[in-house]
């Protein structure tokens, strides 16, 4: 039987009694990456025969009786933003086409050190920029519940990835929402932990105070473990923190919410929230409240702005991060048309406007504005100020309740187009999940449920203070088992079969180690 | 350079209208092992792009982590030149493209420098004697190196003409500490020697912090000169240029120098002086104008995301504190007094930069005179010579002190001793062995030198009888024909005592 | 410029940010601009003088590193991705501006 349907948890717990080999579970899923992605597009690169290698060592060292990492043998998908060593990444721009870093993030190391097989890296809107994945220079990520709606984004390819089964876990990166809305629009649980938490070391950065990198999964539990895998102190990052990860996988474990007191927040749970998203997430509360947890409304007057400083404070780090792609020590180099021995600094113009998408573009020239002299008080200075304010409203409601929750994102997937010529409409996507990277705090997403009105799954999100992102295991793992005895099973069992028909050809023609 | 040339008014005419205000802002590389934000090494002359990581390249994801010794060694500067030390400060991104810059921008401090609001104190030489000049300073803060850059093609090897370049990123991000004073009025016509003074200064500071090899010929040091002249009777400064690449002492005082003379032209002609950088030339003697300061310099400063602050306790400062070696000045006048050299004197040693070699000397034993006589003699005229520097010679303090030992022992006289220098400096061992190798040893057998003596007068019997009349002085002709004889190895006073007893 | 943005505006910062915008990019970006920076510049109606800003945050301070030399890339390593390579050195197109 193909363990594609298995939960990472359950995959471990059978190479750990030997009922399966990794080299196995690892073949399967390249199999079913060849029978599903051509359709999807959830990858930009595979490694087929280095994660079969990761593969087999980890038979071999477990064969030989070796104390293996608990997720040793189980293959992962990297979403394509984090550096992997001899592996092309490209954070989905042209810009960076074929690039091959020649070394590992932090989180790469930590996933080879422990034997997670990489199968290769997931699609994302160009430099994480996006909430569709429509923003890849390398072809939109279909959603798997429907491949005419989006993925969500920027993490579209992981989700994808993990809601279509090509994968049981998977990489992605949260800097306004990344992680947790395409979790939210594939029916997929998605973490992003306490800034600091995860180093941020090889990740291409977008927005440096912002980019947080945490667990794509199918269940709590998976992420929990995924988590505690990834997470921890990094030298290599400053901002890293230097305490260890918090009991996540013993509090996934626990799932019991009795006792505790969950604030919802009234500026994440109105106007313009669609009735099906409404409707789920208000079920889920009375199940929380079934399972003895006390509900309080909480008030977050601040969050209001989130969505203005939020793309404030992103687009101007972005502007200063991507500076770097310059053509002049790696990436593509685009000599100016007509111009007879062109200087560099035309070489770099030349090479940005062909090299960047629109999106990127985009938010290049506003945080180009929002940090130019004269501009910066205004913009970002203001920006930064009103930050202060989210974490004081976060703060003041975290002295009253345990954790808080809200629908992770105001709609289901949208249709692939439709919001790609209305920038601001695009960005309303990522209302309910901002505030928590202004305030650094963690954040995660489960599936609730379908809509009625669109069949389409909606998520649910949990907000713990900072370096409290074990609470977000207990209530989300508690929510979760609710709701798979409710539905007896499942969420993604729901979803419409992929695959079938002859549709490998993209993916087998993906093939991208260097 | 402009197509018009600005005619030089004289120096000292311009002084007669103008007053200069100078701004100066050096650069100092720190010799700490590793570089400023990642573990790379930071030695010269490496092969090209042997010292490199992800970080310092600017590759996609990598982060910077900042050298704790590096903010160690910028406290100490700050506190060493009486400054404030921020409890609280951090690094800013300075944003702009340049090829030799991996990120496109820099990491830098920006409104939140680590060392502000000090001075220091220099002394400079004027009509009425050596006189103390106090420099403000603004700021000290950290920030990281670029890259070096090679152009090709072309016929002068500069940046105009190149057909393209080639850049090596072993210098990008070593640690640079930048100095930076407040204007510097009221020097006058002295201003040239200011600067200088200053700089120099600078350089005997952070070398005796031991923070920096402060080599301005390899650029470890580097120095911008700004400039700008005030009329006599205005109140508000001119407007300034910025004149870089000036990297050697004697460039800074020449390019405040020429820069007052080419301010006063322009200004003289009854034009305005643009804001501009401009570039010192050691081998001709000027500058040539670099960009215009325009508003298309907008550097869009703001805090580096990927650092946190740095945020020194006040038991770190004074540890640090407690650190700091006597400063200079102080350490000179100590000297002076314990030596005994007259203030002329010990300018002169000062000058050669020969302050720590005679402290060495004496400290292996020679007498401080002794050890004057030596480094500003015979070794400082072969440094001149050679061209190297005094410390360079091949000769060590203790070295000089043995030769001394050897000349008060009468086994050499100072012209010996100098054969022995030839011999230091040629590598041919100790100084004792190169006075047996090389048969230098003063004959003292009393039997040689008194045949010599004898032949000595028989061959000059006009002169023995001048001495026999009592015309004592007359026996330099004897001494001087005897050691011709003995071909320098003899000591004379003993020649002259049995001159002086045969001819008694 | 609380009135908008301009067009030229925008290409003075495509200029900064070096990027060789098209008139047709810069038709399509102005109003777009526009209408994303009049929606955030509202951040400054909360943003009280007392409020201090926030850059990161967990505040941390002080994290340093040891000055110790660490393995870094290999001339190799560090060049593989190079668009063009002379000398053991990265090849870039012929720098304006000033002397170096």
């Amino acid at each position: 039987m193909s363990t594609i349907r298995l939960s990472a948890a359950e995959i471990a717990a059978r190479l750990a009694a030997g009922d399966v080999s990794s080299a196995d579970v690892t073949q399967e899923h390249l199999d079913r990456i060849a029978e599903v992605d051509g359709d999807l597009n959830a990858f930009l690169a595979l490694d087929a025969e280095g994660a079969l290698a990761t593969a087999r060592d980890v038979d071999a060292r477990r064969a030989a009786g070796e104390t293996l990492h608990p997720l040793a043998g189980v293959p992962i998908a990297v979403k394509d933003v984090v550096a992997t060593e001899g592996i092309a990444t490209t954070a989905g721009s042209k810009i960076l086409e074929g690039w091959v870093p020649p070394y590992d993030a932090f989180l790469t190391r930590r996933l080879r050190a422990a034997g997670l097989p990489i199968l290769g890296k997931t699609n994302m809107d160009e430099f994480a920029m996006g909430s569709s994945t429509e923003h890849s220079a390398y072809g939109p990520t279909r959603n798997p519940w429907d491949r005419d709606r989006i993925p969500g984004g920027s993490g579209g390819g992981s989700a994808a990835a993990v809601g279509a089964y090509e994968a049981p876990l998977a990489i992605g990166t949260d800097t306004g929402g990344s992680i947790r809305q395409p979790a939210a629009v594939t029916g997929t649980v998605g973490v992003k932990p306490t800034y600091g938490g995860v180093s941020r070391y090889g990740l291409i950065a977008m927005a440096s105070s912002l980019d947080q990198a945490g667990p794509v999964t199918r269940t709590v539990l998976d992420a929990a473990l995924l988590h505690e895998l990834i997470g921890g102190h990094d030298p290599l990052d400053s901002t890293s923190i230097d305490a260890p990860v918090p009991p996540v996988v013993e509090a996934a474990r626990r799932a019991d919410v009795s006792g505790m007191r969950i604030g919802i927040v009234t500026e994440l749970n109105g106007e313009g929230y669609q009735p099906g998203v409404r409707a789920r997430f208000d079920e889920a509360v009375a199940l929380l409240t079934k399972a003895g947890a006390e509900i309080v409304e909480v008030s977050c007057p601040s969050f209001a702005y989130a969505l203005s400083t939020y793309y404030l404070v992103m687009p101007a780090e972005a502007s200063s991060n991507l500076a770097r792609f310059d053509a002049m020590r790696y990436g593509l180099r685009v000599a100016p048309a007509g111009v007879p021995s062109p200087s560099a600094e035309q070489v770099m113009s030349a090479t940005r406007e062909a090299g960047f998408g629109d999106e990127v573009k985009r938010r290049i020239i506003i945080g180009t504005y929002a940090l130019s002299s004269g501009y910066y008080d205004a913009y970002y200075g203001s920006a930064q100020k009103v930050r202060t304010l989210i974490a004081r409203d976060f703060e003041a409601a975290f002295g009253s309740v345990d954790v808080l929750i809200s629908p992770t994102s105001p709609t289901t997937a949208f249709p692939l187009g439709s919001k790609l010529d209305d920038p601001m409409s695009m960005y309303l996507q990522d209302v309910a999940t901002i505030p928590a990277n202004l305030a650094g705090i963690p954040g995660l997403s489960l599936p609730v449920g379908v809509t009625d009105e669109d069949g389409l799954p909606v998520g649910l999100q949990v907000l713990a203070p900072a370096m409290a992102d074990d609470r977000l295991y207990n209530v989300g793992a508690a929510l979760e088992r609710l709701l798979v005895e409710q539905w007896g099973g499942p969420l993604l069992s729901r979803a419409p079969e992929l695959g079938n028909a002859a549709t490998s050809r993209a993916a087998s023609s993906k093939e991208g180690k260097a | 350079m402009t197509a018009t040339r600005t005619e030089l008014v004289p120096f000292d005419r311009a002084l007669e209208t103008y007053d200069p205000v100078m701004g100066l802002e050096v650069h100092v590389e720190l010799s700490t092992a590793s570089k400023m934000f990642c573990g790379c090494s930071t030695v010269f002359g490496a092969e090209p792009n042997t010292q490199v990581c992800p970080t310092c390249l600017g590759m996609p994801g990598s982060l910077p982590v900042v050298n704790g010794k590096a903010v160690e060694s910028a406290i100490r500067i700050g506190l060493a030149l009486n400054c404030s030390i921020a409890p609280w400060s951090r690094f800013a991104r300075k944003n702009y493209f340049y090829p030799d810059m991996p990120k496109n921008f820099q990491t830098s401090q920006y409104d939140e420098p680590i060392a502000y609001e000090g001075w220091t104190e220099v002394t400079i030489e004027t009509d009425e004697g050596p006189k103390a000049f106090r420099v403000e300073i603004e700021r000290a803060h950290m920030e990281e190196d670029t890259g070096k850059s090679l152009h090709v093609g072309g016929s002068t090897g500069r940046i105009h003409g190149a057909d393209y370049s080639l850049v090596d990123y072993n210098r990008a991000g070593i640690p640079l500490i930048e100095i930076v004073t407040k204007p510097i009025v009221g020097a006058g016509k002295y201003a040239p020697q200011v600067a200088r003074a200053y700089v120099a200064s600078l350089r005997e500071l952070v070398k005796a912090l031991d923070v920096s090899d402060a080599r301005m010929e390899q650029g470890s040091m580097r120095c911008d000169v700004n400039l700008s002249l005030m009329r006599k009777d205005a109140e508000v400064f001119g407007t300034r240029s910025e004149t870089k690449n000036v990297n050697s002492l004697r460039s800074v005082e020449r390019a405040v120098r020429y820069e007052v003379e080419r301010h006063a032209g322009i200004l003289d002609a009854g034009q305005k002086i643009v804001q501009e950088t401009r570039h010192w030339h050691e081998d001709t003697g000027v500058t040539t104008s670099g960009r215009e300061k325009s508003d298309a310099e907008d550097y869009r400063y703001f805090p580096e995301p990927d650092l946190v602050p740095v945020a020194p306790t006040d038991a770190w400062v004074e540890e640090l504190r407690a650190t700091l070696p006597e400063p200079p000045a102080a350490r000179r006048a100590r000297l002076q007094g314990e030596w005994g050299y007259s203030d002329l004197e010990m300018r002169d040693v000062v000058g050669a930069g020969a302050v720590d070699l005679i402290e060495a000397t004496v400290a292996a034993g020679a007498t401080p005179t002794a050890a004057r006589k030596w480094w500003l003699g015979d070794l400082a005229r072969r440094a001149n010579d050679t061209g190297a520097p005094i410390d360079a010679l091949g000769v060590t303090p203790v070295q000089v002190a043995e030769v001394q030992a050897l000349v008060d022992a009468k086994r050499i006289n100072d012209k010996l001793a100098r054969q022995v220098f030839d011999g230091l400096v040629a590598g041919e061992g100790t100084p004792e062995e190169i006075v047996v190798a090389r048969g230098l040893e003063v004959v003292s057998d009393d039997g040689a030198l008194a045949a010599a003596v004898e032949r000595a007068i028989e061959a000059n019997p006009d002169v023995a009888d001048k001495i026999r009349d009592g015309k004592v002085a007359a026996a330099g002709a004897l001494i001087g024909a005897v050691m011709k004889e003995m071909r320098g190895q003899a000591d004379a006073g003993r020649v002259r005592e049995l001159i002086l007893e045969k001819l008694a | 410029m609380s009135d908008g943005i301009s067009r030229a505006d925008v290409a003075h910062l495509a200029n900064l940010a070096r990027i060789d915008l098209t008139d047709a990019e810069l038709d399509r970006l102005t109003p777009e601009l526009t209408v994303i920076l009049e929606s955030v510049a509202q951040v400054a109606e909360v943003a009280d003088a007392d409020v201090p800003p926030t850059s990161h945050a967990v505040p941390l301070a002080n994290v340093f590193r040891e000055d110790v030399v660490t393995p870094g890339l290999t001339p190799e390593q560090a060049l593989a991705g190079a668009p063009a390579v002379e000398q053991q050195r990265f090849a870039v197109p012929r720098i304006l501006g000033e002397e170096a």
